[in-house]
């Protein structure tokens, strides 16, 4: 039966007051959605390291997929909604959240903003329903923080092009019935539809994740993939294409970090209220008082954070260093709160039986992809200094 | 069809529900609110009607300012239109006085099918849809754990102890639904788009040309005389299984009259 689910007394700002009705409409929708589906099985497909493929349509008929953009069957809500969402999804596990970033920001955006209608047309609607997965690839085995230096190319030949190269990490690759691959060309890096079954495509998923295990990733292999001309992103040229998608998949990520943070916070308060050591309860302990209060400062303190950039972002004047801050310092505090979380549980806190250790390992993805903590640090030194560190 | 679907705003049941010091009626602010569980099902049901048989679905509730949150929900799930019936003298108003609130504003809506829950999670009285159909003059269907009608007369299976009866009636009637009748969606984010642009109609005990002497805690033929928190709950009885283990749990079933 649906629970229908209130916050937890964790927002002690009343951070959430700030939303509109639509958007705690939102929140609660997903929250209960999680606590429905998600939550009764995730530890379990964490353990299996798989995420059942039927999770795509029941979250497409929510609307979660290409929330935040207009038209083709999708909901078109603002970006503090797509926060919110985020956030939910991933109080549950980021894995989720992962595939909601992907589907959405990584692989509907890039079709949206820079495809041609035929591109749209064909496939927006059945990604938004979930009946179609996407996949982005820009990530090669020997180039990850440096993109702009990718190997994988495609060359003209007529009316066609040929792809060749290979892609690795790719969240959903192996389920994807569409992967948007970002290539090297003669003027620039461009964007490619390159569809499941494609001759000489093929995926193969990455095992013996210790991190992010209830989603999928991948390698990508193009061998002399030939693609009609109309396979190519026609709207955008050069690294800008697929930084500006990470743009966008960053700003959901700087809030879905906040839910995990969350809900390693509630498991250790939870646990520190009924366990008893020496007597007494160990939230009796001034240490783990200490604990829990700092967690929950760093936590609102993130929270505040996201809801300030959701408010750039609806205003259209978010930049890219803003979102570079949000992500490196959300995921540096989700991580160092699932941690302290971690300890509070003791040795309940290293099992799949609490959800901690599972968002901790996450988290370490997390503060990987998308730009890692420390290319998201200089990037943030560059726009203090004006001077480059890294390129 | 004109279908009418009665929402309620109640306390949610996984926060601590309290009742006032001064006048004994629900703090309606210490706990948060959120939908009654089993209006979720009488939505879905009056949706699925809809589906099947086209007209529309209004959502009426009667409750302070913020069950508008409760009626949100309602559109966003696919309702086409509310009615939201508030008035600072409605509180503390008992069965009687709601059922004869909700029976004008359904003169005003007019009805085929009038769906509610069979019960709140607030009062448990279960009461309502009995008083409504009577004041209304029409059956009442209650207990239903499945609804079907062409249009004229309207068949639904009774819940009871021991399976089922099927009753029959013909419409207009007042339905109360189980939970086992369906299984409520969630509101879509497209919905959710969607009801910001639904009619809400707000209508105060004037605009039904009602008073307030006629309503709240004055006009109630019932009262809370005095409550009590309840006992902490008596510590269970382990059983240590010496081989006996299902035996023994046997008897305590037994005893307990469940075989
Ligand atoms: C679970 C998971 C899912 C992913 N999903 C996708 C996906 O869907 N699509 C996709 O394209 N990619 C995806 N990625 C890849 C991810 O974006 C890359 O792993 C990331 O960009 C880092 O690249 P790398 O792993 O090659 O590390 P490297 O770039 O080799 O970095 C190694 C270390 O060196 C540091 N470093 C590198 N350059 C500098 C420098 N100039 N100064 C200081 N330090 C530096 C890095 O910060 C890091 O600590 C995913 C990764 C994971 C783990």
């Amino acid at each position: 039966m649906p629970r229908t689910t209130a916050p937890a007394p964790t927002d002690l700002l009343r951070i959430d007051d700030e939303l509109s009705d639509e958007e705690r409409l939102v929140r609660d929708t997903v929250r209960t959605f999680a606590a429905d589906r998600i939550l009764p099985n995730v530890a379990d497909w964490f353990e299996a390291g798989t995420l059942p493929r039927e999770l795509f349509p029941e979250i497409g008929k929510l609307g979660l997929l290409g929330m935040h953009l207009k038209g083709y069957g999708c909901a078109g809500m603002g970006a503090i909604a797509y926060g919110v969402a985020c956030r939910e999804l991933e109080a549950a596990d980021s894995g989720l959240r992962s595939l909601v970033s992907v589907q959405g920001s990584l692989a509907m955006f890039p079709i949206w903003k820079y495809g041609s209608d035929e591109q749209k047309e064909e496939w927006l609607p059945r990604m938004a329903a979930g009946e179609a997965a996407g996949c982005f690839g820009l990530t090669e085995p020997d180039h990850g923080s440096d993109p702009g230096s990718m190997k994988t190319h495609a060359i003209r030949n007529g009316a066609d092009w040929v792809l060749t190269g290979t892609k690795m990490w790719i969240t959903n690759g192996g389920i994807a019935d569409i992967a948007v691959v970002w290539a090297a060309t003669d003027s620039g890096i461009r964007g490619f539809l390159v569809p499941r079954g494609a001759r000489g495509f093929t995926a193969r998923n990455i095992h013996k994740k210790l991190s992010l295990r209830a989603s999928i990733t991948s390698e990508l292999y193009f061998d002399d993939v030939r693609l009609p001309g109309s396979a190519v992103l026609p709207g955008v040229t050069g690294l800008k294409g697929p930084l500006s998608c990470l743009s966008e998949a960053r700003y959901g990520i700087l809030w879905g970090v906040t839910g995990a943070a969350r809900a390693c916070f509630e498991a250790a308060a939870e646990y520190a209220r009924t366990r008893e050591q020496f007597g007494q309860k160990i939230g009796g302990f001034q240490l783990t008082q200490r604990k829990l209060a700092w967690m929950l400062a760093d936590l609102q303190r993130a929270q505040l954070l996201a809801l300030h950039l959701g408010r750039l972002k609806e205003a259209g004047q978010i930049t890219p260093e803003q979102v570079s801050l949000g992500k490196m310092s959300n995921v540096r505090t989700a991580i160092d709160i699932a941690r302290e979380a971690r300890t509070v549980l003791g040795a309940n806190g290293v099992t799949l039986e609490y959800p901690v250790i599972r968002h901790a390992n996450n988290l370490e993805s997390v503060l990987t992809y998308e730009g890692t903590e420390e290319i998201h640090t200089l990037a943030l030194g560059q726009a203090i200094t004006g001077i480059s560190a890294y390129r | 069809m004109n279908i009418v679907v009665l929402v309620k705003q109640v306390p949610d049941t996984w926060s601590e529900r309290r009742l006032r010091a001064d006048d004994s009626t629900l703090d309606r602010d210490a706990a948060d609110a959120v939908i009654n569980e089993l209006d979720d099902y009488a939505i879905e049901e009056g949706l699925r009607l809809q589906e099947a048989h086209g007209g529309e679905v209004t959502i009426v509730s009667m409750g302070p300012q913020k069950a508008a949150d409760a009626i949100r929900k309602a559109l966003s799930m696919g309702a086409d239109k509310a009615v939201h019936v508030t008035d600072e003298a409605l509180r503390g108003s008992d069965g009687l006085v709601t059922s004869a609130v909700l029976a004008s504003v359904l003169g005003r809506t007019g009805f085929d099918l009038v769906i509610l829950g069979s019960e709140s999670t607030d009062a448990r009285m279960g009461t309502l849809a009995a008083m409504l159909a009577e004041r209304l003059g029409v059956p009442q269907m209650s207990f239903a754990s499945k609804v079907e009608t062409d249009g004229s007369k309207i068949t639904i299976h009774r819940q009871a102890d021991y399976g089922y009866d099927t009753v029959e009636g013909a419409l207009p009637a007042v339905v109360s639904v189980v939970e086992k009748i369906n299984e409520p969606r969630y509101p879509s984010f497209k919905g959710i788009m969607a009801a910001k642009k639904k009619p809400v109609e707000t209508l105060s005990l004037a605009d039904l040309g009602m008073d307030a002497s006629q309503a709240g805690l004055a006009a109630s033929a019932t009262q809370v005389v005095s409550f009590a928190n309840r006992p902490p709950r008596a510590a269970g009885t382990i059983v240590t299984d010496e081989g006996d283990g299902g035996a023994k749990a046997a008897e305590f079933l037994a005893s307990r009259k469940f075989i």
